[in-house]
C-alpha cells in the first residue's frame, strides 16, 4: 500500500470539469446509423408477394395479407407482407432473403402508439413517418442467401446439330436437377400462372428429396404430357418466378423433363398406380375429336375416372401440333410416343386419318357417344395477302412443318424468306437451315417480322439458337410485296415497321414507308399466324351454338358449349400453346364427368 | 504495460478445523442450532452477474457454504436450434452472450461453414476478426464497470460503460445493431465495412486508451481495490484442470493457454500478440490480467484495421438458405471469448435442420463449480467482487 495508491483515487475528480457524453434531456434525437434496421419499408412496385420473407422469419412476425390497392397479377400473388412488432427481432432476414429487393427497413427506430395493434402494420400500406426515408438497413450486393444462377443445360454445339434434327437439349443428369431443384424459393407464384396449375413447388421439392416416382406422381395429377410439356412448354411459370426479378428463374420446364425422362414406360402404370385401370367400369362412352394436347388430356382424365373413350384424328398419328408443328430437334418423336402409348394404354382408343365432318359426321359422334370433347387445333394458316403472296413458291409454315413430320420431302431454295416472328417462324426457319445445310452446304435464309426483337413473341433462345444455326434474324419490317419475275420469286420488299399495336393494345401496325429494304430469295414462308377450320359443324349444329370474338365457340367455365354434349377446348379456345390445351382438356374431363354422372 | 504483481495466495483467516464439523467434505449445517443463516444472493440483486442465484450459508458474515442455482434466464436456445434452418441459428445465437454477442455468431458460422465445406473469403475472415476483437473490447468495458461497481466503485462503471456504447455505434455502422449485431453469418459477413469506418475506429482506439489510463489511475492504484481484490477467490494452479477453467481465469493463475494463440482461427496467425499470464490467481490479478488483455485487444484492432483489404468478397457462395442441406458430421469450433474458451458443438444429420447445436461456455464451469468452491470462507461483502473477478455470463449456462 503506497501514498500513491491513496491519492490517484482522487482523479477521478478532473473529469467533472469535462463535457460530459451524455445529457440529460436531448434536444434532437439521433438518427440511426446508415445500415441501421430499423422499422421496414416495402416497396409495393417492386414486391410480388412471393412470401418469402414469411417463410424465413424465424419468429413467425410476418404474415401475408391482401392488400386494399394491390391486385393479383402476372406473377403478383396480390399479397404483401404485415409485420407484427410483438415478434420481429430485427435480424433483416427477411430483407436478405427477399428476391425482389423490395422489402428493407429504415433507420427509425422509435414509435410511440398506445394502441397495440398499430405495431402490427403493412409496410408499404400504411402511412408510416419513415416511408420515404432513404437510410437504413438493405441487402447487399455482393452478399446473397438465395442462388439466382441457374444450373446451365448442356445443348448439342451449333456445328453438331446445324444439319442433323437430333434433339439439341441435353437434359440434367440427377447432380444438375438436384441443383437446380435446390434454388426453388418455394412462393408457389408459378402455380398460379400455370394455366394447369400443376404443383411445381411440389415436384421440385421431390426432386430435392431425390423422390422421383412421387414427383412423377404429382406431374400426372394435373398433366399427362410432361415429356412434351418438360421440352416445348412455353413456361409462364419460369417468367412469374420470384428469381425472374433479379437472376435466373428456375429451369422448371427442364426438371419437369427430368422427372418424366427417369421414368421407363413400363415401370409407368406401377408407379401411377393404374394397372387396375384396363377395363372401363362406366358404362358411357366419350368420343373426342383431335389427337392433339387437349384432346389427349380430355382423353387421359376421363380414362381414368372409367370411361370408353374413342379419339378421331385426321392425321396418321397423334399429338396434334405438338408432332406436326413442332420440329424434331425441339421434340423428338419417340419422346411424344411415351406419352401417348401411356394413355393408349389405359384402354383410349384412336382412329386416324379419320376427319370428322369428311369421313364421319358430327351428327353420328352425337348419336354413338354420350358427349363429345373437340380439340382440332389451329391448322389453318393465315397469309399476308401482299402481291406476289400467291406464288407458287411462297408457302405457309405450318404445311411445310407437316410434310416434314410426314417424311415428304419439300421444297427447299437456295435463298429463303421467312415472314414472321413467333415460334412457328423460327421454328420454320431452323428447319429450313437445317435442310439447306443438307442439299446445298450453306445457309441463306432470313426471318423477318413486324415485331422488333424485344417484342418478338417467339422464345429468347429460339432467337439465339437460330443464329447460332447461321440464320439471320432480321425483325421490325412489314412486308410488302413479294418481286416476282416470269413466275419467279426474286424477293421480297420490306418497310419499317414503326409500332405493331395501337395505344389500345389493338394489332394495328404502323409504318413508315420511307425505310425500305429488299430480302433476296427465290422462296417465301409465311408464318404470321393460323386459324381454326372450324368446318365440321354442320349448319343445324352451329345455329345451336354460340360464337364469341373470332370466331370461337362459347363456351362455359368447364369448356361445355350450349349444346350440353358437346365440349370444346384447346388452341380454339384458348392459347394456343400446349400447356392451355392441357388444361381445358382436364378441365373438361371433369366437365363431361359432371355431365355424364 | 504494467507488469503484474504477484500477490501471494492470502486465504480468508477463518478457522475451519473446529466449526463447522466437516463431514465427506461438505459442512453439517442444522438451521435449527441458530448458528447458521440462509440467504438467497440473487436472482434481482445488483451484486448477480446476469440473472442467476447464489443460495448462501452464512455464520456471520462468513459464507460457510454456497450453491448456484441458474433457470431464471432458460430460453432452450439449443431446443430453438434444432427447429430452425441453419441460416436463422445466428439470429438466435447471438442472444446467448448479450455483452458478446459475436462470439457466439463466429462459432455457429464457422461450424456450419466446416459441415458444409464452405472456405469464406479473406476480407470476411479479416472482418470477423476485428468484429470479435471488437467484442471483447465492448464486453471488457462492461466487465470492469461491474468489478468496480461490485465493490462501490460506480463511477468506473459510469465511464466504462459509455466508452463501450461508443464501441457500440461502431457496431451500429457496420452491422446495424447495436446489442445484437446479427453480422456474421454463415458464408461470411452481412456488410462491408462502410466508409471512414477504419479512421473512426483507430479515433476510438485512442479515446479509449486515454479512458484505460484514467481506470488504472483510480481502480488499479487504489488502496481500497487493492485490499478488497487481493487475495480474493485464489485459483490455484491446480484448480485449472481440476476445474477446467479457462481464459483470463485461467491464465491469471500461470496456465498458458488462449484459443487465439493455440489453436488460431480465422486470422490471428498473422497478427502479432503475445501469451499474456500472470501467476497471482487471486481476484486483483485476474483484473490486472484483463486490462491488460484490454489494450492488447486494442492493439490488435489497431494491427486488424492496418491489414484489411479495400477489395474482396464479403461472402462465399452459398446455397439457396431457404433448402439448405448440410451433409451429415459432426464438428466443434472454439474462440476465445472475454470470459474464456467458448465452443459450439453442431451436429447434421444431412437434413435442413441441426440434429443438435452445444453450446460450450466458459461460464458453466465458472459460476457453478469453481464459484461454489471459492466462495466458501469469504465475507458475505465480496461474494459480489468475487463473482464479477470469475467474469460469468449466466446465459451460458443455461443455454
Amino acid at each position: 500500500m503506497s501514498l500513491k495508491d491513496i491519492l490517484s483515487p482522487f482523479g477521478v475528480w478532473k473529469r467533472a470539469a469535462q463535457k460530459p457524453w451524455t445529457i440529460k434531456k436531448p434536444t434532437k434525437d439521433r438518427p440511426g446509423a446508415e445500415n441501421y434496421r430499423g422499422f421496414h419499408k416495402n416497396d409495393f412496385e417492386k414486391c410480388i408477394g412471393c412470401g418469402t420473407c414469411e417463410d424465413i422469419c424465424q419468429n413467425a412476425a410476418i404474415d401475408l395479407m391482401p392488400v386494399d390497392k394491390v391486385d393479383t397479377d402476372m406473377g403478383d400473388s396480390g399479397l404483401r407482407p404485415l409485420l407484427d412488432y410483438g415478434r420481429c427481432c430485427w435480424c433483416a432476414l427477411c430483407v436478405d432473403v427477399c428476391p425482389t429487393g423490395s422489402l428493407t427497413m429504415s433507420n427509425e427506430y422509435t414509435w410511440i402508439s398506445d394502441e397495440a395493434e398499430d405495431f402490427r402494420f403493412i409496410p408499404g400500406a400504411d402511412e408510416t413517418k419513415w416511408q420515404n426515408e432513404s437510410r437504413g438497413y438493405k441487402r447487399s450486393e455482393n452478399m446473397q442467401l438465395i442462388d439466382y444462377d441457374r444450373v446451365e443445360m448442356s445443348e448439342l454445339e451449333p456445328e453438331n446439330r446445324d444439319k442433323t434434327f437430333i434433339e439439341i437439349v441435353k437434359g440434367y443428369n440427377k447432380e444438375q436437377a438436384m441443383k437446380e431443384a435446390e434454388r426453388c424459393l418455394e412462393c408457389g407464384i408459378c402455380v398460379a400462372q400455370c394455366p394447369a396449375h400443376m404443383d411445381i413447388p411440389e415436384y421440385i421439392a421431390a426432386i430435392r428429396e431425390d423422390d422421383i416416382e412421387n414427383a412423377f406422381r404429382i406431374l400426372y395429377e394435373t398433366n399427362p404430357l410432361p415429356e412434351i410439356c418438360g421440352r416445348i412448354c412455353t413456361h409462364n411459370c419460369e417468367t412469374a418466378c420470384a428469381l425472374h426479378n433479379n437472376g435466373e428463374s428456375i429451369a422448371i420446364r427442364w426438371l419437369k423433363r427430368y422427372i418424366a425422362d427417369q421414368i421407363p414406360p413400363e415401370k409407368y402404370k406401377e408407379v401411377l398406380g393404374t394397372k387396375h385401370l384396363a377395363d372401363p367400369k362406366i358404362n358411357k362412352k366419350v368420343a373426342i375429336i383431335g389427337a392433339g394436347p387437349a384432346g389427349l388430356s380430355a382423353a387421359y382424365y376421363l380414362a381414368i375416372l372409367g370411361y370408353e373413350i374413342k379419339i378421331f384424328e385426321a392425321l396418321p398419328n397423334a399429338g396434334g401440333m405438338t408432332r406436326y408443328g413442332i420440329p424434331k430437334y425441339r421434340l423428338p418423336y419417340d419422346q411424344i410416343d411415351k406419352d401417348i402409348n401411356y394413355i393408349k394404354s389405359l384402354g383410349v382408343k384412336v382412329q386416324f386419318n379419320t376427319r370428322i365432318g369428311e369421313d364421319i359426321s358430327l351428327e353420328k359422334l352425337h348419336n354413338d357417344y354420350d358427349a363429345v370433347f373437340a380439340g382440332t387445333g389451329l391448322h389453318l394458316s393465315r397469309s399476308t395477302n401482299i402481291p406476289g403472296s400467291d406464288n407458287k413458291r411462297v408457302y405457309f409454315a405450318t404445311n411445310l412443318l407437316r410434310e416434314v413430320t410426314l417424311g415428304n420431302e419439300i421444297d427447299v431454295a437456295e435463298k429463303i424468306v421467312v415472314v414472321g416472328g413467333g415460334n412457328v417462324a423460327m421454328d420454320i426457319t431452323r428447319t429450313l437451315a437445317r435442310l439447306q445445310n443438307k442439299k446445298y452446304g450453306k445457309v441463306q435464309i432470313t426471318a423477318t417480322s413486324l415485331e422488333t426483337e424485344d417484342i418478338m413473341p417467339a422464345d429468347r433462345e429460339e432467337v439465339v439458337e437460330a443464329r447460332e444455326e447461321k440464320a439471320i434474324i432480321d425483325p421490325g419490317w412489314g412486308p410488302k410485296e413479294v418481286e416476282i419475275e416470269n413466275g419467279k420469286i426474286k424477293g421480297l420488299h420490306v418497310v419499317k415497321c414503326t409500332s405493331v399495336f395501337d395505344d389500345e393494345g389493338r394489332f394495328n401496325p404502323k409504318f413508315d414507308k420511307n425505310q425500305k429494304k429488299y430480302f433476296e430469295a427465290d422462296m417465301v414462308v409465311e408464318a404470321i399466324g393460323q386459324g381454326m377450320d372450324l368446318s365440321y359443324l354442320s349448319e343445324e349444329i352451329k345455329t345451336g351454338l354460340k360464337f364469341g370474338p373470332r370466331g370461337r365457340i362459347q363456351v362455359n367455365e368447364k369448356f361445355q358449349s350450349d349444346l350440353k354434349w358437346l365440349f370444346v377446348g384447346g388452341d380454339i379456345i384458348q392459347g394456343p400453346d400446349v400447356i392451355s390445351g392441357i388444361a381445358n382438356g382436364h378441365i373438361a374431363a371433369k366437365g363431361i364427368n359432371k355431365y355424364l354422372l | 504495460m504494467s507488469k503484474i504483481s504477484e500477490s501471494k495466495y492470502k486465504n480468508f483467516k477463518a478457522d475451519r478445523e473446529k466449526f463447522p464439523k466437516m463431514e465427506n467434505g461438505k459442512p453439517v449445517i442444522d438451521l435449527d442450532s441458530h448458528k447458521f443463516t440462509k440467504i438467497w444472493q440473487g436472482p434481482q440483486h445488483p451484486g448477480v452477474t446476469g440473472n442467476m442465484s447464489m443460495e448462501i450459508t452464512l455464520n456471520g458474515d462468513e459464507i460457510v457454504d454456497a450453491k448456484t442455482h441458474v433457470g431464471y434466464l432458460h430460453r432452450g436456445f439449443e431446443k430453438l436450434l434444432e427447429r430452425r434452418k441453419y441460416i436463422q441459428g445466428f439470429t438466435i445465437v447471438c442472444r446467448i452472450c448479450v455483452p458478446e454477442p459475436d462470439t457466439n455468431e463466429y462459432c455457429y458460422s464457422a461450424a456450419v461453414e466446416e459441415l458444409s465445406g464452405i472456405e469464406i473469403p479473406e476480407k470476411a475472415k479479416w472482418i470477423r476478426t476485428l468484429n470479435l476483437e471488437m467484442s471483447r473490447i465492448a464486453s471488457f468495458l462492461m466487465w470492469i464497470g461491474g468489478q468496480a461497481g461490485s465493490l462501490g466503485m460506480g463511477i468506473i462503471g459510469q465511464w466504462t460503460v459509455s466508452m463501450r456504447d461508443f464501441w457500440l455505434d461502431l457496431f451500429e455502422e457496420i452491422s446495424g445493431g447495436r446489442i445484437y449485431h446479427m453480422y456474421i453469418i454463415p458464408g461470411g459477413v452481412r456488410k462491408d465495412l462502410p466508409k471512414g469506418f477504419k479512421d473512426r475506429a483507430r479515433n476510438l482506439v485512442t479515446k479509449t486508451r486515454k479512458l484505460l489510463s484514467d481506470v488504472e489511475r483510480t481502480f488499479f492504484n487504489n488502496s481500497i481495490i487493492k485490499s478488497r481484490l487481493k487475495g480474493l477467490g485464489i485459483i490455484t494452479p491446480e484448480m485449472v484442470d481440476e476445474y477446467g477453467i479457462v481464459g483470463p481465469n485461467a491464465r491469471g493463475s500461470g496456465k498458458e493457454y488462449d484459443v487465439r494463440q493455440n489453436t488460431p482461427y480465422l486470422k490471428y496467425n498473422e497478427l502479432d500478440l503475445n501469451m499474456l499470464t500472470a501467476t497471482g490467481g487471486d481476484a486483483y490479478t485476474r483484473a490486472e490480467l484483463r486490462y491488460q488483455e484490454m489494450h492488447q485487444s486494442l492493439d490488435l484492432i489497431t494491427q486488424i484495421l492496418d491489414k484489411i483489404p479495400e477489395d474482396g468478397d464479403i461472402q462465399a457462395k452459398i446455397p439457396n438458405v431457404i433448402n439448405w442441406k448440410i451433409p451429415a458430421g459432426q464438428t466443434y469450433i472454439k474462440a476465445e471469448s472475454t470470459r474464456g474458451e467458448h465452443g459450439f458443438y453442431v451436429v447434421s444429420d444431412g437434413s435442413k435442420f441441426p440434429r443438435r447445436v452445444f453450446n460450450r461456455g466458459a461460464s458453466y464451469t465458472h459460476a457453478i463449480s469453481v464459484l461454489e468452491k471459492l466462495a466458501v470462507n469469504t465475507s458475505i461483502s465480496d461474494l459480489a467482487g468475487l463473482m464479477v473477478s470469475l467474469h460469468t455470463c449466466p446465459p451460458e449456462i443455461e443455454r
